[in-house]
């Protein structure tokens, strides 16, 4: 507990001092932001957006659009975070032979703690959501998630908990504890200012959020598949976004709650993580791991979903071993809650513990080893077509494989003992998230562009940011895993070894390389947009593709679907124009729809009116938002009127002006 | 790359093992990795139109092979894993110098304790009754037990030439078997993140043969300064970049009490603590009494099979 005697009952301990106007890169990086943020704000008033952007986006609970606006926070705070790694790499680079580098350690360690957090929680999250929750309904034939108003309010959380981690560049201060904020150095004894509770607090709002949208995703697949699609026909993708989000409502609760006992350490006194008073910072370790390992899984079960679904589109051929993929996902799921212990191997549990935990992290790359092997003989005997998804396919797979093995190696306590906390696990985790998550949503957002938006992204520009990404991993990462063997530890700020320089400077050159890459990624975006017409679609199936996704417009009506599908087979799309599908002419009905609301909007707003009034101490502003909170959350529950039906007369129209438009194209 | 070429026995042992693992899983890694190669070019569309096969989506004895090759080199690897985390475990004490020096059968280990403080580290030779910063003097050939704590944070304690890491935990002991086996200075880090200081907090690994290693006893024993109470409290105190410092004496008790976290005069040590939460338990028929929350660390399984080594080991140490 802090020293109360500052604290102000209007402004809790938040004073001008925690403004940081005297760190110049802060300054610098405030007046860029301000900057841009007033050009966003004055554009989109000079074009009158925001009664458009409020109307049709924010509000709304279509969950395309929610998607896709997931994939903007991913996409936003993926600069964040990656300024972050340039300024990481920038001081590794030149800190040697006496010279700290221009990055204090009060800086740099908020540095690397932001970078962490943000890419999890902001970047990975967020696009993993985005994707799942544009794409898993219209392979189900469904026409919204189970629970579309929650949906909005699980995107709107998760932007809460962003804000704050935003905010803290700019008042007061992030953590410096790293991105799991490891007790007891998290504890007010060791950081006793606001950093750790910016953390804290964004982490549990955004945390409720991706629960939230996990339960929403499992009800949505369990209870809202089209007809004749049974468990073993849904696409592979539908079934690791189910065992995705099955982890996700099963660990979640495990990182909240032990947040929730840090947060009564730093807030009450009490001594769950403390050195003393009977505290345990090792059962702090255990429970954040019992999150954190799953949460990998989280992550590359629907990245592996996106490379299945795509390795069958491109090769022109069904899923090879579509069985045993099942299964290998179902596996996954179940070990990756038994292996947790691995990330603390070095804590001394004793030869038998470590022994159980290697294994079970071990017997995991069977199931994993069996879907790269799928992959491989989905390719055998097919017709590739090297577009750009099909690209990332093959870069993951080349990339993913020498993780998979680094990752083996550290399964073996004795090995994981030398490499463990060292630059050589920072490369490991790197070579998995990078070749496996970032990649596979990149091939993901490349592929599912056209549908969401009715053109594609521009391909020269694509495969600029597909070279950047590849190549930049390579070249910033494989130096990496030497310094690592060099014995050099993780989060050093600056070296005295000048043998490592060349490492470190070779990484660097890595990451402007991956710079190129993100710049590419953007560009085929814009020149996506600005040569729409080129590339547009009018087919609803650019690809070839083989899902139920493509069976529809592009960009789909909010209704996804006028006529239910009824599904026969696996690749149901496929299925359906083998046999000579033709798009119904009449006999539509009325189509009931969610209504858009702007409660999950209030209720995240005032969100982050809590956490930054439990943050700053100013306990006035906590009551009342958390008041509000339950007062506006329940007054919604009264609300009946949340359905509208879109008549028969406009269902009709809109799908004869889709005939019309793709019998002009043919 | 010092991983790859260290100067301890246990740190070797822990190379080969990453040796022979990496060999075990390139036989199946390389040809995976060739095979996405030849596929990928092979089967590129217009290529070899009469070899695609739409419908070549099944195979039993491909879906065998799939399955059965990752486990047969899970097995050996897991075989490997439990026989190498039992040999290994560093709790374990060593049963050889090296791979063609046995222990010899009157082996006398050396005890030294080590605390990882902000942001330095501490070595108490207990039988020398000495006691340094940021230094670390090693004999060759000479089997050490490391009895390791930390003060404030959980760090970790890393001699790459010498081998593994082990955490350094406030109230609790870990402990490392090693030895080194040629002379030769290097350095030991720091593994886990413990605020500001901890770039610099690193220590300097001195391995010597047995006439250097009393030589460096003597002087450090010729230093000025013993390391009493009060001079412990003051190094306590978070420091940055601390210089290499010697004690010519250190308490014997000094380590115990750092362990039970009872250094300052006055404070009841971790272990007379849980004795008396033990004690209030059995009066209460085990229910815990309010009284006994206040202190409740005698319940936590952790702590009460740590309490044999807390209270054991200082006296263990003195003889």
């Amino acid at each position: 507990m802090q020293d109360t005697s500052t604290i102000s009952a209007v402004f809790g301990r938040l004073s001008l001092d925690s403004v940081p106007i005297h760190v110049p890169i802060i300054v610098g990086t405030f007046a860029g932001v301000a900057a841009l943020g007033i050009i966003v704000v004055a554009a989109l008033t000079y074009f009158r957006l925001w009664g458009y952007l409020w109307k049709e986006w924010f509000t709304s609970v279509d969950h395309k659009k929610i998607g896709i606006m997931y994939l903007v926070l991913g996409i936003i705070m993926l600069l964040r975070g990656f300024a972050d790694a340039i300024m990481m790499r920038a001081q590794q680079a030149i800190a040697f032979n006496g010279s700290e580098g221009f990055l204090p350690p009060e800086h740099y360690d908020q540095l690397f703690t932001a970078h962490g957090t943000i890419m999890i929680f902001f970047v990975a999250i967020p696009l993993v959501v985005g994707i799942v929750n544009f794409v898993m309904p219209l392979q189900i034939g469904a026409r919204d998630v189970a629970f579309p108003y929650l949906n909005n309010l699980s995107f709107w959380l998760t932007v809460a908990g962003a804000i704050l981690v935003m905010m803290s560049l700019f008042i007061g201060e992030f953590a410096r504890t790293g991105w799991l904020s490891y007790a007891p150095l998290a504890e007010t004894a060791f950081s006793p200012d606001s950093g750790v509770d910016y953390y804290l607090w964004s982490l549990e709002i955004a945390g409720i959020g991706t629960t939230l949208s996990g339960v929403n995703m499992i009800a949505t697949i369990i209870k809202m598949r089209a007809p004749g699609m049974t468990m073993m026909k849904m696409p592979v993708f539908v079934w690791t976004a189910l065992c995705s989000n099955i982890l996700v409502v099963a660990i979640f609760p495990a990182l909240t709650v032990a947040f929730f006992l840090l947060i009564l350490d730093r807030y009450l006194g009490t001594a769950f993580f403390t050195n003393d008073n009977g505290g345990s910072p090792m059962l702090y370790w255990n429970m954040v791991w019992m999150w954190g390992h799953p949460e990998v899984y989280v992550l590359i079960l629907p990245a592996f979903g996106i490379y299945s679904d795509i390795t069958s589109t491109f090769t022109g051929k069904r899923l090879f071993g579509y069985t045993s993929m099942v299964y290998a996902t179902a596996v996954i799921t179940i070990l990756s809650y038994i292996v947790w212990l691995h990330h603390f191997f070095t804590m001394g549990s004793g030869a038998n513990v470590n022994a159980f935990f290697g294994i079970a992290t071990m017997v995991i790359a069977i199931p994993t080893g069996a879907k790269v092997f799928n992959w491989l003989f989905t390719m055998y005997r097919g017709e590739i077509r090297f577009e750009l998804p099909m690209m990332w396919v093959v870069a993951f797979m080349l990339t993913f494989v020498v993780g998979g093995m680094t990752g083996v190696l550290m399964a073996i306590p004795p090995a994981d003992f030398v490499l463990h906390n060292s630059l050589f696990l920072v490369a490991h985790f790197h070579n998995v998230i990078i070749g496996g998550v970032v990649f596979g949503l990149f091939a993901g957002m490349t592929y599912w562009f056209p549908k969401a938006f009715g053109f594609k992204m521009n391909e020269f520009w694509g495969k600029v940011a597909f070279w950047g990404w590849v190549i930049g991993y390579w070249v910033a990462w494989t130096p990496i895993y030497f310094v690592g063997l060099m014995g050099t530890t993780r989060r050093i700020n600056h070296f005295d070894d000048p043998t490592l320089q060349p490492f470190f400077i070779v990484a660097a050159i890595g990451v402007a390389i991956i710079l190129v890459g993100i710049l590419g990624f953007v560009m085929s975006i814009v020149m996506g947009i600005v040569q729409r017409d080129k590339t547009r679609d009018t087919s609803g199936d650019p690809w070839g593709a083989r899902t139920l996704e493509w069976s529809t417009t592009s960009p789909p009506p909010e209704y996804n679907f006028a006529v239910t599908p009824i599904v026969y087979d696996l690749d149901a799309w496929q299925d359906m124009k083998e046999h000579g599908y033709k798009h119904p002419k009449d006999g539509f009905v009325a189509i009931h729809m969610p209504k858009n609301t702007a409660t999950g909007i209030y209720l995240s707003g005032l969100a982050v009116a809590l956490g930054f009034g439990m943050i700053w101490y100013m306990w006035w502003l906590a009551a009342i938002s958390f008041a509000a909170i339950l007062v506006i959350a329940i007054a919604h529950t009264f609300n009946y009127n949340r359905e509208y039906s879109i008549p028969v007369d406009t269902v009709a129209r809109n799908e004869s002006r889709r005939d019309a438009q793709a019998a002009a194209r043919i | 790359m010092v991983v790859m070429n260290p100067t301890g026995d246990i740190a070797l042992q822990e190379r080969n093992l990453i040796l022979l693992s990496l060999a075990v899983m390139l036989v199946v890694v390389i040809p995976t990795m060739v095979l996405t190669v030849v596929f990928a070019l092979r089967y590129r569309k217009g290529r070899s139109p009469h070899l695609y096969d739409p419908h070549f989506h099944h195979s039993t004895k491909l879906e065998m092979v799939i399955w059965l090759v990752p486990l047969a080199i899970i097995l050996c690897l897991g075989v490997v894993t439990w026989i190498t985390t039992n040999t290994l475990d560093p709790f374990r004490p060593i049963e050889r110098i090296a791979a063609d020096k046995p222990l010899p059968a009157n082996a006398k280990h050396l005890d030294i304790q080590v605390v990882a403080m902000d942001w330095k580290w501490l070595f108490i030779y207990p039988e020398q009754g000495i006691a340094t910063v940021n230094e670390l003097a090693l004999p060759v050939d000479v089997p050490v037990r490391f009895s390791i704590t930390s003060t404030s944070q959980m760090n970790t304690f890393y001699a790459p030439t010498l081998a593994g890491m082990i955490y350094a935990m406030p109230g609790m002991q870990s402990q490392l078997h090693a030895v080194l086996n040629h002379a030769g200075d290097s350095w030991g880090f720091s593994g886990n993140y413990t605020g500001d200081g901890f770039s610099d907090m690193r220590f300097r690994l001195h391995g010597t043969d047995q006439a250097g290693f009393d030589q460096w006893v003597a002087k450090v024993k010729a230093s000025t300064g013993a390391l009493t109470t009060d001079n412990y409290l003051a190094l306590e105190k978070p420091s940055n970049k601390t210089p290499v410092t010697y004690f010519s004496a250190a308490p014997q008790d000094l380590y115990g009490r750092i362990l039970n976290r009872c250094v300052t005069p006055g404070t009841a040590c971790l272990y007379e603590l849980m004795a008396k939460d033990r004690a209030a338990d059995r009066d209460n028929g085990g229910i815990m009494s309010m009284p006994a929350m206040e202190h409740s660390s005698g319940t936590h399984p952790m702590n009460s099979t740590m309490d044999h080594h807390q209270m054991a080991h200082p006296a263990e140490s003195g003889t």
